[in-house]
């Protein structure tokens, strides 16, 4: 462990496939950094992860929707 | 789960409750800038989270990263510059720190915190935005007309310029929600600035075959003139859903955003303002966002290449014709036959039938579609 970084383990062959992907598609600096993309995007998909609001707020969105008939 | 917001995190920037009575307040002693439409819009987007992760018109270093990386600073991808422009009178007394009231038709829009105030080459943006100098591209002519200094800073939304379809309006907080309360996993969005003929229909329902949903968003905004009205939009696409989409699978919701006709980069931009509605694909058309010949047909593809790390997933669908011998509609990949079988579904033609008052045929637009159009006084933008 460094600083807020932990060291993970991938396999070599999966490490050199991703190197090999950035030197061909860029966007990334690194492998770690495509890792830490990949992991970012995933769990934020699973849990909703970007969006800030109260359930008394959420409840407002939800109102508004019935209310236009998209729910 | 949909997708993350881009930059992780949506932005929501308008003021509310007290916070905004006591703004508004101060706000008669602030300076103030009038802004027109498009600004007003632009403003709405980064307030609503449209425009997520920017919380305000660009600052210098983020407009010169856009301009010549496509990139945030940070290294985000975007590739459109987001940027209020005024005059030196109308910065006359305004100095950094300063907080600056935007007006739009004299009301309160939005309050700027003042971070920068720069100059720039409107001919250079033109070349790295538009890939063009000539003024006779729509993007550039507008560019050549805004002023010449650019105001950077956050700002936050006072009220929201009028927006005679706000019924039909969701903005990026209000579609997630819709869509974890619809159980959608997979949301594929399509942009439109026309009523749906078959082609656009064949498209859509080709993406939607492995999404749980599709979001429909016509553009709102400016328009020029012999484009559809919106209102003609909108209903040709209730009609268009009512009769030929099951139950719950579409959402169709105005978006309210300027156009500036700059091709493969619009198209990159397009596609993050939809991730960030919570789509997790994107339609990207042939020549999408391009405007007569300034664009390669298939740029507006080609460019998504070098966003590996846009976290929404381009669909690049071919155009669709419709096949006598298929007897259907097909595109280029899935169809064998040759030229003399193919019709092609003109848009600029079902145009010129719809304003000469006739129905198109049906395996180029649906009745009900044409009916809404047809029964509509005025169709078209004067």
């Amino acid at each position: 462990m460094s600083g807020d970084k932990v060291s993970i383990e991938i396999s070599k062959d999966l490490y050199e496939k991703a190197k090999k992907f950035i030197e061909e598609n860029g966007g990334f600096k690194s492998v770690e950094e495509l890792v830490e993309f990949l992991l970012e995007e995933a769990i934020a998909a699973e849990t909703g992860e970007g969006v800030a609001i109260s359930p008394e707020d959420e409840e407002k969105v939800k109102e508004r929707l019935r209310s236009l008939g998209y729910l | 789960m949909v997708s993350r917001p881009h930059g992780g995190r949506l932005v929501l920037r308008v003021l509310e409750g007290r916070r905004r009575e006591r703004l508004l307040s101060e706000a008669r002693e602030m300076p103030s800038l009038e802004v027109g439409l498009e600004r007003a819009i632009d403003a709405e987007d980064i307030a609503r989270g449209a425009f997520s992760p920017l919380e305000g018109f660009m600052v210098e270093d983020e407009y010169l990263s856009v301009l010549d990386r496509m990139r945030l600073p940070n290294d985000l991808p975007w590739t459109i510059p987001v940027i209020l422009d005024a005059s030196k009178e109308e910065l006359r007394g305004v100095s950094v720190g300063d907080d600056l009231l935007l007006k739009y038709n004299g009301r309160p829009l939005a309050i700027v915190t003042v971070e920068d105030v720069y100059g720039w080459d409107k001919r250079v943006h033109a070349e790295k935005v538009f890939k063009t100098r000539d003024p006779g591209h729509p993007g550039v002519e507008a560019t050549y007309r805004r002023k010449d200094l650019l105001v950077g800073g956050r700002l936050e939304l006072i009220d929201s310029p009028p927006n005679p379809l706000e019924k039909y309006t969701l903005w990026p907080l209000e579609t997630r929600i819709l869509f974890k309360e619809r159980g959608w996993r997979r949301v594929v969005a399509f942009q439109t600035r026309n009523v749906p003929h078959l082609g656009h229909e064949y498209v859509q329902k080709a993406a939607l075959t492995f999404t749980d949903g599709l979001l429909v968003q016509p553009l709102s905004g400016w328009k020029k003139k012999g484009d559809y009205r919106d209102e003609v939009i909108v209903e040709a696409y209730k009609a268009l859903i009512e009769h030929y989409y099951p139950k719950n699978v579409v959402v169709l919701s105005v978006l309210r955003m300027n156009m500036f006709y700059a091709g493969p980069r619009e198209a990159v931009h397009h596609a993050i303002v939809r991730k960030n509605f919570g789509a997790t694909h994107f339609i990207v058309g042939r020549d999408h966002a391009g405007v007569g010949d300034y664009y390669g047909p298939y740029e507006a593809w080609e460019i998504f290449k070098q966003f590996p790390d846009l976290g929404i997933t381009p669909l690049f669908v071919r155009e669709a014709f419709y096949c006598r011998k298929c007897g259907g509609m097909v595109n280029e990949k899935i169809c064998p036959h040759g030229p003399e079988h193919r019709v092609k579904i003109s848009g600029t033609r079902i145009r010129e039938m719809l304003r000469r008052g006739e129905r198109p045929p049906e395996y180029m637009m649906r009745p009900e579609v044409a009916e809404v159009v047809l029964g509509h006084g005025n169709p078209f933008i004067e």
